[in-house]
Parts: C-alpha cells; structure tokens; sequence
C-alpha cells in the first residue's frame, strides 16, 4: 500500500468522521469546527486527484469565508448548547432511518455496476492546473461565467434588502 | 484508486447529510447539511473528471476539465445561495428569537 493509499483513507475516514460529528455535535459552534475539518479533508483529496486549484478555492471559499460567516451568525445570535432546540427522539431515529435506508438503496444500486476497470487516477495530468482551467473558464464558458457575476450582484443587493431593518 | 471508493465516499458524506437535515432542527445546521451533500457532490463531480481524463487522455489532452469548471460553477452558487440564506436565518431570528425551525409552521397561517 503506497502512500496515496495510506492517504486517501485517512483523510476518507477523517471526512466521514467529521460529517458524523457535524450531526452530532450538541454544541452548534463545534458543528461548525467539525465542518471545516470536512472540508480540509476534502481538499486534501482534492488534491490527491491534482485538482489544485479546486482544493485551493474550497480551502479559501469554504473553510475561510462560508464557515466564517456561519461562525460570525452563531455568535452574533449569542447561541450554546442550552437554547439548541431538540426534536423527539421518534423523530430523530426516524431521520436516521430514512438516511440510512437512502444510503442503503444506493450502495446495493452501484454494488452491480461494473466499474471494475474505471479508475480515478492520480499522480499523473494537467487538468487540475489553473493555466488549463483558466483557457478553458475564458473559452467555452465565458457567458456562464459573466451570468454568475450577474447572480452575485443579485445575491448582494439581496442580502441587503432583507437584511435591512424596516 | 479505483472510480468506486469515490462514489461510496461521496454517498456516505451524501447521506449523513440528508440524515443531518432530517434529525437536526437549528435551521443554521440544516443550512450546513446541505453545504455538506453539495461537497460530495463536488468531490464525486472531481473524481470523475479524472476517471474521464484516465480513459480518453489519448486523444484528447484536456478530458474532463469540464467536471472541474461545473465544480467551480457550483461553489459560485454556493456562496451566493450561503449569503441570502444567512441573511433569511438572521431575519427569522431577529422576529421570533428563536431559529427552531418549527417556528415557521406560522407561514401556514
């Protein structure tokens, strides 16, 4: 077992891990610390697979500004484990059912699929690379790139109307 | 590695996640389950790219890059879809002072 191995299972099992412990935790501040230690993991595979601009852009987007503005809401909103509203625990392990039943149907779908020969492969392409992404953004997806300018202004002057106290 | 442990990662992450919006009623948390499913999504939108650049990197060099772009497209989305959200949570809250989401069974009436 090489080291890419030894390193796509951890960090799967650190992802995993961590995914459980978002659910889990009772305190919705560790929530959001067990959050970003997904997306780390996730960036790590990222860059396991060469896809280093991709793993830098969710380490900065996601880990740094979306977990920061979940963070910067839960404090400014004063909340711990004690105002943590709880459902029934009927409800809970209703929930945990159906998860497990989705996760249960999909694993026994894809067990038949023949993907013995597909492999994600590693260590090896320039895909991954901002030069090549970039060629490609400013080439053959230019509109949608200038309509998500569009959806960000929206977003903005959105966030401020609503925001605003009337 | 091959294409299948990707795809069990990914529907693991997927469905703690939609376990986590089912169970939890803080409605930030529910907010960061769905960011958690979007990701394997990602991850799986990645790992593909690379299964097509393994397959077709012969005759075409860039196979798959448009997996990447679709990633990138993604997380646009998510962080503009992030922000109004929080901006709805907060409103919410700054009305019942509470962000239980039981709370909005009054949009009912």
């Amino acid at each position: 077992m090489g080291i890419t191995q030894v390193l796509f299972w951890f960090l799967s099992i650190l992802a995993i891990l961590g995914a459980i412990l978002v659910v889990i935790s009772k305190n919705p501040v560790h929530s959001v610390l067990w959050l970003i230690v997904v997306f780390v993991a996730i960036s790590g595979h990222y860059i396991l697979l060469d896809a280093q601009f991709l793993a830098i852009v969710n380490l900065i987007v996601y880990a740094g500004a979306i977990m920061v503005l979940f963070l910067f809401v839960f404090m400014l909103m004063n909340l711990n484990a004690e105002t943590e509203p709880q459902k029934n625990r009927w409800l809970k392990i209703a929930g945990v059912v159906a998860g497990g039943s989705l996760l249960l149907v999909l694993v026994a779908a894809l067990k038949q699929a023949d993907l013995k020969t597909k492999i994600a492969e590693m260590n090896r392409g320039d895909i991954g690379l901002i030069h090549n992404l970039g060629l490609t953004l400013f080439q053959d997806y230019v509109v949608p790139f200038e309509i998500s300018s569009v959806l960000f202004l929206s977003a903005m002057v959105g966030v401020v109307v609503i925001g605003k106290k009337e | 590695m091959p294409i299948n442990y990707y795809i069990f990662l990914s529907v693991a992450l997927f469905c703690i996640g939609v376990a986590g919006v089912l169970t939890r009623r803080n409605a930030i948390i529910i907010f960061m389950c769905v960011e958690l499913m979007l990701n394997a999504v990602n991850l799986l939108l990645v790992a593909f790219s690379k299964m097509h650049y393994h397959a077709l990197s012969a005759t075409a060099p860039h196979a798959g890059i448009d997996g990447q772009l679709f990633v990138f497209f993604i997380m646009v989305v998510a962080a503009a879809e992030v922000s109004v959200g929080l901006a709805i949570i907060v409103m919410m809250y700054r009305n019942t002072h509470s962000i239980d989401v039981n709370f909005l069974n009054r949009l009912k009436h």
